[in-house]
């Protein structure tokens, strides 16, 4: 059957699509505008979209008084770290509950839900406690450790469903083939798990990039903190912000994430349709 | 890879994985080093430049003049500060010195994380802080906190049409009365500009706090210790006041019902509204941001029977219990509390000090930025009402918050604000008190 769209009907769907892009886009571009005004734009009853008399001393002002270059590091190496681990301890799980489907692994999905559930304000002193038994508050190690801990159910759920879209004919035709199980593993489901392991790397590097709760309390010396957290000094009592170097700073805490999912778009969405229809 | 020796690889990972993540352990000294150093932590909320520099050039003189004991200045942050140190003091990492805010001691002095500061500070600083403000830190019979910067709320008003009305301005000696208020801002309000308007998106605090200027005070604690609500005469007179400027006179403008105090600056710049009601330390917002020509001026909120009493919550420093260096703890918070100290933070954070002393310093008094009218109502301020009351911040949200906005938009008369305040506030304060 052929799916034939009319004229209209096509650009109704462009405007909608345009609508929700400009929907998903607003905040995002109001904090560059944002970024770049000067103090006395801030205050305009009228804003404008364009800055009249755009300025870079609110990205001056920001990294002149907090050190935004180092808290990016630490952000970067606790995303980093926490999505490697999760994705190599969650591959080989996720596999195992996909493909030995039974009332343990149905237990752990159910478990995998309800731990989402979990406020971070409920758990946040036993795994205090924890921490510093283990001499690691204050430390990222310790931070990359929760949040590989916080986004591996999450990341495990992602990933069984990926591998459960890999048809396991694929891998008792390779088997059949005489190879043996490692080798099929590696050279048939890890392929075609690829963008799956990407998306879910994305989603745990994302989770830690944001994440601040856990890092403002277990993170004590500035040498240390990461970027959330160092945006929360632009914050006042009461929600008062020092909007201007706020939202300069907080334009460049996006943009790690805007370019990671630049880059590697293409693998996601050619994942989520790879093997969608029969050739 | 033969199936038995999986057993073992996990072993030998896990090993591998706990020592390097104890080899990447912080520090866990209890704050002296090898040569008798002590180390002492302190962690401030400070967050405008002005105010931070002052911390840390103190943190500095203090270092440099003592030796013996070292500060580290560790920048703490508002946003979830109660459960952040919550879960430090649990944790038993909590730092030494605590930048805080009086409203939110309670929980902390009675849960015994906090020192009784009694003892240790010296009568130098006790007899140069007035009573009204130990009060806030005064929880049973200890005192948990150093109150040292305070806010009132003032009246931030466009200068040109103030004037221009040719209305009567007031000041902290001739305030205007409440009704006089209401006279005033509908008499401002013209087309295009509202006479007032109240940033009440977070309506209780603000309530309670001026409510005191006409003698509501809303919480009664009995003989027995256990606090109930009565909602009489004078509470009624502030939310009363703003009702109808709201609702009948629409001299106040409705949308800020719903804003924060940042939120109506541009209005306020763009002679949309007269006045508006904000803390003392919005002052540095007006002074950043007002466009070029704007004139200004700090006008205190209007009195009543009461006079010009309101509610405040001090920022404080506190000493955590589990410090062992409690002492040298509280000869640093005497030495950054020195008036000519105090005057520092004060300026930078743009609010007053507690310290009579600090507070009779010139730089403090001049009409620039509107600092002499904030300090002339400084006798004036009294502990915010609810802060020592436990249960109030359930009845904060479930109750108040949103039975005030109803009652400000005009969706039920007094007679129903007063049911839900009372009624429904008392049912939710018996539960804490049994």
């Amino acid at each position: 059957m052929s799916l034939r769209t009319s004229g209209t009907a096509r650009a109704g769907q462009y405007a909608a699509l345009l609508c929700y892009l400009v929907f998903l886009a607003f905040p995002f571009l109001w904090l560059i505008s944002t970024a770049f005004k000067p103090a006395r734009e801030l205050g305009s009853l009228h804003p404008t979209w364009i800055p009249e008399d755009p300025t870079l001393d609110n990205f001056r002002q920001a990294f002149d008084e907090q050190p935004l270059l180092r808290a990016a590091a630490n952000s970067l190496t606790a995303a980093l770290c926490a999505a490697l681990i999760a994705v190599v301890i969650a591959t080989p799980m996720a596999y195992v509950m996909a493909r030995h489907r039974g009332r343990l692994s149905t237990a752990a999905t159910g478990w995998v839900v309800v731990s989402q559930a979990f406020p971070f304000v409920l758990v946040i002193i036993p795994l205090f406690l924890v921490l510093k038994y283990l001499h690691l508050i204050n430390s990222l190690w310790g931070l990359i450790l929760v949040y590989v801990v916080w986004s591996l159910p999450f990341a495990l759920w992602m990933l069984a469903g990926y591998v459960r879209a890999v048809p396991p004919e694929l891998e008792e035709a390779a088997a059949v083939d005489g190879a043996g199980r490692v080798r099929i593993l590696v050279s048939v489901t890890a392929p075609l798990l690829a963008p799956g392991i990407v998306a879910t790397a994305l989603f745990a590097f994302i989770t830690a990039w944001n994440e601040f709760f856990f890092a403002l309390v277990l993170l004590k010396t500035p040498e240390k903190q990461t970027l959330p957290v160092v945006l929360t000094h632009f914050l006042g009592a009461e929600g008062v912000a020092d909007l201007g170097p706020l939202a300069a700073a907080a334009f460049l805490a996006t943009l790690p994430s805007l370019v990671l999912f630049a880059v590697i778009q293409k693998r996601i969405t050619g994942g989520l349709t790879a093997g969608a229809v029969k050739n | 890879m033969p199936r038995r020796r999986l057993p073992a690889l996990a072993t030998a990972v896990t090993t591998v994985l706990a020592l390097l993540l104890a080899g990447c352990s912080g520090d866990d000294g209890r704050g002296t080093e090898a040569d008798g150093t002590i180390r002492l932590s302190f962690q401030s909320l400070a967050w405008q430049k002005e105010s931070v520099d002052a911390n840390r050039q103190l943190v500095r003189e203090w270092n440099a003049t003592h030796p013996d004991v070292q500060v580290d200045y560790v920048q703490g942050s508002w946003d979830n500060v109660h459960d952040q140190l919550l879960t430090s003091f649990e944790g038993g990492e909590a730092p030494d010195i605590i930048h805080d805010a009086s409203d939110d001691l309670a929980d902390f002095a009675y849960g015994g994380y906090l020192a009784d500061l009694r003892t240790l500070l010296p009568d130098r600083l006790t007899e140069d802080i007035p009573q009204q403000s130990w009060a806030t830190t005064t929880f049973g019979d200890g005192v948990y906190g150093v109150p040292f910067l305070q806010e009132p709320k003032v009246l931030i008003a466009n200068t040109k049409i103030l004037e221009a009305s040719g209305v009567r301005i007031p000041t902290p000696g001739k305030p205007w009365s409440w009704p006089e208020f209401r006279q005033i801002t509908a008499k401002l309000t013209k087309k295009g500009t509202y006479g007032v308007a109240w940033p009440l998106k977070e309506p209780v605090s603000v309530t309670l706090n001026l409510g005191l200027s006409s003698g509501g005070r809303l919480f009664h604690r009995g003989t027995d210790g256990k606090v109930t609500i009565r909602f009489d005469e004078g509470d009624r007179v502030m939310p009363g006041t703003v009702r109808d400027q709201v609702v009948s006179d629409r001299s106040a403008a409705r949308p800020s019902l719903g804003m924060g105090g940042s939120d109506t600056l541009p209005g306020l710049f763009g002679g949309k509204y007269a006045m508006v009601p904000l803390g003392f330390s919005y002052r540095q917002q007006v002074v950043e941001q007002a466009p070029e020509g704007f004139e200004w001026t700090v006008l205190p909120a209007p009195a009543g029977s009461g006079g010009l009493a309101q509610g405040v919550s001090p920022q404080t420093l506190s000493v955590a219990e589990d410090s062992p260096h409690k002492r040298e703890a509280a000869r640093f918070i005497d030495f950054l509390l020195r008036p000519a100290n105090m005057v520092r933070l004060a300026k930078g954070d743009w609010m007053l000090p507690t310290g009579t002393e600090a507070l009779a310093d010139p730089a403090l008094h001049t009409a620039e930025n509107g600092w002499a009218t904030g300090t002339a109502l400084a006798r004036a301020l009294r502990p915010a009402p609810a802060q020592s009351v436990r249960g109030y911040p359930e009845w904060k949200d479930k109750v108040a918050t949103p039975a005030l906005q109803e009652y400000y938009s005009g969706a039920i008369d007094t007679e129903e604000l007063k049911k839900r305040l009372v009624e429904d506030g008392n049912r939710v304060l018996a539960r804490y008190q049994r």
